[in-house]
C-alpha cells in the first residue's frame, strides 16, 4: 500500500511535450515554432555578446562570493528594474513609492504578487476576489493565480478570431461589468500569445474605465525592448498607467531581452501611493518569499545589475536587444510577402502588424495537425508560432507549408 | 483616489535570525561577534568560496553552453548525483529507478515543494511533526502549503542533548498516516542528533505507528565531515522500509548559499509510481517559478561528476567541518580556563554549524549588550562565526554572563 497509491498522472505541459516530440522528429526539415525562445538565423540558442562579457568579469571577479542574497534580492538589481520599467526619470520612483521584489523569472513575480494580493489587496482573503486574464493568455497564468488561492478566474475579451485583432469592444465591455475592485491581468506588450497589443488610444480607453472602477493594474512584462527593440517605446502602456496615479504591479522578465531564461531572472515592481505603504508591502512580500524560496538565485541579477548600472554595457545591451528585435521584425516581413506571394487565401497583414516573438497565424487545430504530421512543422494547437523559429533557410518551406495546410484542410 | 489599496496592510515583524545581524552590523564595537545566521566562516571570518567550485566555474565558463530553460524538474545530470549522494552509489532504491528527485530553490524551495506535494496529495492527516524545537522557517513553510504544526519532544534542556525517552513517548502517540519530520543530521538549531541505536528505535516505532517520514537533510557532510555517515539515518530508514521524502541543501556543504541549489526526493513504490508523482511535482512548480536556476546546479553537478573535483570537495567538506569541530573544543577549554564551574560538555557533543548553548534569554541579552556577541535569543550560535582569534573573548563573555 502506497500513500501515493491515488496519485494520478498529470497531463504533459503542451509547450513542453510539443517540444518532446520535435526532438524524436527524425524529419530532416523539421521546424520548431514552439516554445518562446529566440534564435539566431542559423536556428541556434543566443547568449547575447554583453552577456558573455559580463559573466566573464564575473567569474574572474576574485571579490564575488557565493553568499546568500537579503529576501528581496540583490539592491542594484532592483532599483536597476525599476528604473527599466518606468524610465530614468520616473516621478514615481523619485518620490520613493517604487520597490519591488527580485523573483525567479517572470513567473517567480507573478507568483510573489499573486500571493500577496490574496493575503491583503482587498481585505485580508481575497479567495473570492475576481481575476481576469485576457482570452487567450499565457497558460500558465490561470495556474499561478489558482494556486495563490484565487478561486474565481475569468476571461476577458481580447483576441477576435474573425478580424484576426484585438476585440476592443469586449474588452472594454469586460471592464465594465467586472466587480469592483476584480484584478486584471495587462500584458504591457507582445502579447503572448497573438502579438496583438492596444494602440496608444485604445490603453487610454482601458485606463480611464479601471481608474473609474477602481480595478487592480496587474502588468505582465516579459517583452520590453524585444517587442519594438526600442526599451522605452515597449514600456509605454506601463508608464501611463503610472502616470495616470495608479498604484500596480508589474512583473518583468529578463528571459528574453537578455536571454538569460535559465537564470531565471525577474522582479516584481510595486508602485503604491507613498513610501510608507510601499514599506509594509514589502514586508509582507518579504515574508512570503521567505517560505516559497527564501532569498532569490544571484547569478542572472548580478549579469542584469551590473548591465544596467553601467553605462557601456547598457549600450550594448540595447544593441543587442535591437539585433534580436529586428531580426523577428524582417522574419515577418518576410513571411507575409511570401505567403501573399503564393497567393494563399485569406489576409495575412496581421502577420506584421503583431508584435513580438509570437504570432496567432489563424489556423485552426486541424490545420495545426497537418503541419506537424505531414509537414514536421511544431506549432501549438492555437495556431501560435515562435517567429525566432524562422530563419532564411527555412521560410520557403514554412510559407509553402502553411499554403498547404490552408488550401488543402479546411 | 488618494487613499492605498494597502493600507490596511500591517508591517510584517523583522526576521529574528535576520535581525541579529542588522543589529551587529549597527554595533561599532571593533570586538563584536556575529553568531547569528548559519552561513560558514573562515578562520578570519571571512566567507569561503570552495576551490572545488571555483575550478568547476572555470571549466564550466570553458564550455561555452547556452542558457536555454532548464526542464520543470531542472538539470538532469544535477538531479540524478544529488539523489546518489544522498542515498549512496549503490542505492537499491536508484537501481531500481523507484525514486523521483527534482531540482530545488535550495533546501527552502526542496521543503515547499514537499509541502505544497503533501497539502494536495496525501490522504492522512493534515499534520506535520516537528522536532521540539526545529528550523524556525519550517512552521510557516507548512502552513503556507496549507498543512497544520505540530511538535514531538526533541531537545532536553535540564541535559543539552537529546530527550530520546520524550521522543519516543510523543511519536508513539502521533496518529496514523500523519507526516513527521527529522533532521537527518546536525539538527538546526540544536546540534543534537540520535545515536544510531536511537536511530533504529525511532525508525521501528515510526514503522509501528505508519507515519510518512520526511527528511530534512541541510547539513550532509558538513556535520561529521563524513558525507556517508552524515546520510546514515537516511539511508538506514529507506533500507527499513520507509518511503521517504527527503530535502536536500547544497547550500552549506559546497558554500553556494545564493545559488540556490537544492533537490527533493519522493521515494516510491516503482518506477510507474514515481512519474506519477514526478508529473504532479511539475504541475505544482511550473506556477511557481517554471523551472529553476542553472547555475549552482551545473557548478554542483561538476563537482559530483568530476573525480577530481569530488574528491578535493569530501576534502574541503571535511575541512570545514573539522574547523567547527576545533573551535568547538577551544571554546570549552576556554570556558575551563576562565574558572566556569558549569558543565559545557554539549558544546562538544552537539554537531554542525550550531551549538544550544543553554544560555538563557537574560543571559543571552547580556553578551549582546555587554560583549557585542550577536546571537539569537534561544541561545543558539553559529559556531562558523568562532575563529581561533575571537574564541577565547567569547569564552570571556559567556563565563562572565554565566557565573
Amino acid at each position: 500500500m502506497s500513500v501515493f497509491g491515488d496519485v494520478p498522472l498529470a497531463p504533459p505541459v503542451a509547450v513542453f511535450k510539443l517540444s518532446a516530440d520535435f526532438r524524436e522528429d527524425g524529419h530532416p526539415q523539421k521546424v520548431n515554432l514552439g516554445v518562446g525562445a529566440y534564435r539566431t538565423d542559423d536556428c541556434q540558442p543566443w547568449v547575447l555578446p554583453v552577456v558573455k562579457k559580463v559573466e566573464r568579469l564575473i567569474v574572474e571577479d576574485a571579490g564575488l562570493n557565493h553568499e546568500y542574497l537579503p529576501i528581496l534580492g540583490l539592491p542594484e538589481f532592483r532599483s536597476a528594474s525599476s528604473k527599466v520599467a518606468l524610465g530614468d526619470g520616473s516621478a514615481a520612483i523619485k518620490d520613493g513609492r517604487v520597490g519591488g521584489v527580485q523573483a525567479l523569472g517572470g513567473t517567480g513575480a507573478l507568483r510573489i504578487g499573486a500571493e500577496f494580493l490574496r493575503r491583503w489587496y482587498n481585505g485580508v482573503n481575497n479567495t473570492a476576489t475576481p481575476v481576469y486574464v485576457s482570452a487567450p493568455t499565457w497558460e500558465n497564468h490561470n495556474s499561478v493565480f489558482a494556486d495563490a488561492g484565487f478561486k474565481d478566474i475569468r476571461p476577458y475579451h481580447y483576441w477576435d478570431a474573425a478580424k484576426r485583432g484585438l476585440d476592443l469592444a469586449g474588452l472594454l465591455d469586460d471592464l465594465e461589468k467586472a466587480p469592483e475592485h476584480s484584478v486584471f491581468v495587462l500584458h504591457a506588450c507582445a502579447h503572448n500569445p497573438t502579438g496583438t497589443d492596444p494602440t496608444r488610444e485604445e490603453w487610454k480607453q482601458i485606463s480611464e474605465i479601471m481608474k473609474r472602477r477602481s480595478l487592480f493594474v496587474f502588468f505582465d512584462s516579459a517583452y520590453q525592448g524585444f517587442a519594438s527593440g526600442d526599451l522605452d517605446k515597449d514600456a509605454w502602456a506601463i508608464r501611463y498607467f503610472v502616470s495616470e496615479g495608479f498604484e500596480l504591479f508589474i512583473a518583468q522578465s529578463f528571459s528574453k531581452n537578455f536571454g538569460l531564461y535559465n537564470e531565471r531572472v525577474g522582479y516584481l515592481t510595486v508602485v503604491a501611493r507613498d513610501s510608507e505603504n510601499l514599506s509594509r508591502t514589502l514586508s509582507q512580500m518579504e515574508k512570503i518569499v521567505r517560505t516559497t524560496w527564501s532569498n532569490p538565485p544571484s547569478q542572472g541579477a548580478r549579469i542584469v545589475s551590473k548591465t544596467l548600472n553601467c553605462p557601456e554595457l547598457f549600450a550594448e545591451w540595447k544593441s543587442n536587444v535591437k539585433t534580436m528585435a529586428d531580426r523577428v521584425l524582417l522574419m515577418r516581413d518576410q513571411l507575409k510577402a511570401k505567403l501573399q506571394a503564393l497567393g494563399t487565401p485569406g489576409t495575412w497583414d496581421h502577420i506584421t502588424q503583431q508584435i513580438g516573438m509570437f504570432s496567432f497565424t489563424g489556423l485552426n487545430p486541424k490545420q495545426v495537425e497537418y503541419m506537424i504530421a505531414e509537414k514536421h512543422v511544431y506549432l501549438m494547437a492555437s495556431g501560435r508560432i515562435n517567429m525566432c523559429g524562422l530563419t532564411t533557410s527555412n521560410i520557403d518551406y514554412i510559407a509553402q507549408s502553411i499554403h498547404d495546410a490552408v488550401t488543402k484542410v479546411q | 483616489p488618494l487613499i492605498s489599496w494597502w493600507g490596511g496592510v500591517q508591517m510584517g515583524p523583522p526576521d529574528p535570525i535576520l535581525g541579529v545581524t542588522e543589529a551587529f552590523k549597527r554595533d561599532t564595537n571593533p570586538k563584536k561577534m556575529n553568531l547569528g545566521v548559519g552561513a560558514y566562516r573562515d578562520d578570519h571570518g571571512k566567507p569561503f568560496v570552495l576551490s572545488c567550485v571555483r575550478k568547476a566555474e572555470e571549466l564550466i565558463t570553458a564550455k561555452h553552453m547556452d542558457k536555454e530553460y532548464l526542464p520543470i524538474g531542472g538539470l538532469g545530470d544535477f538531479s540524478k548525483c544529488c539523489a546518489q549522494l544522498a542515498l549512496g552509489a549503490d542505492s537499491e532504491v536508484l537501481k531500481s529507478s523507484r525514486n523521483i528527485t527534482v531540482q530545488t530553490i535550495s533546501g527552502t524551495g526542496s521543503l515547499r515543494i514537499g509541502a505544497n506535494f503533501l497539502a494536495r496529495f496525501h490522504g492522512g492527516p493534515r499534520d506535520v511533526y516537528l522536532p521540539k524545537p526545529s528550523w524556525g522557517n519550517h512552521t510557516p513553510i507548512f502552513r503556507d502549503a496549507g498543512m497544520q504544526l505540530k511538535a514531538y519532544r526533541y531537545y532536553d534542556p535540564s541535559t543539552c542533548g537529546f530527550d530520546f525517552k520524550g521522543a519516543l513517548d510523543d511519536i508513539s502517540k502521533i496518529p496514523e498516516q500523519s507526516v513527521i519530520m527529522l533532521h537527518a543530521c546536525a539538527h538546526n538549531p540544536t546540534g543534537v542528533d540520535p545515536k544510531p541505536e536511537q536511530w533504529k528505535e525511532i525508525s521501528d516505532l515510526v514503522k509501528k505507528r505508519n507515519l510518512l517520514v520526511f527528511f530534512d537533510m541541510a547539513y550532509q557532510g558538513f556535520a561529521s565531515g563524513d558525507i556517508d555517515r552524515d546520510a546514515w539515518a537516511v539511508r538506514y530508514f529507506i533500507e527499513q522500509g520507509h518511503n521517504i521524502l527527503l530535502s536536500q541543501s547544497f547550500a552549506k556543504n559546497m558554500g553556494l548559499y545564493g545559488e540556490r541549489v537544492g533537490g527533493f526526493t519522493v521515494v516510491c513504490n516503482d518506477t510507474e509510481e514515481a512519474k506519477r508523482v514526478e508529473s504532479q511535482l511539475k504541475i505544482l512548480i511550473r506556477p511557481i517559478y517554471s523551472n529553476p536556476p542553472m547555475n549552482g546546479a551545473r557548478i554542483a553537478a561538476t563537482i559530483l561528476n568530476t573525480p577530481d573535483l569530488r574528491s578535493l570537495w569530501l576534502e574541503e567538506v571535511h575541512f570545514m567541518a573539522n574547523r567547527i569541530i576545533k573551535m568547538r573544543e577551544q571554546l570549552v577549554a576556554g570556558l575551563k580556563k576562565e574558572g566556569s564551574s558549569h558543565n559545557w560538555q554539549h558544546v562538544i557533543d552537539q554537531i554542525g554549524m550550531f551549538c544550544f548553548t543553554g544560555l538563557k534569554p537574560e543571559q543571552v541579552e547580556r553578551l549582546t549588550k555587554e560583549f557585542s556577541v550577536y546571537m539569537t535569543k534561544d541561545g543558539r550560535i553559529s559556531m562558523a562565526g568562532v575563529t581561533s582569534a575571537n574564541v577565547g573573548y567569547l569564552a570571556h563573555g559567556i563565563h562572565a554572563v554565566t557565573k
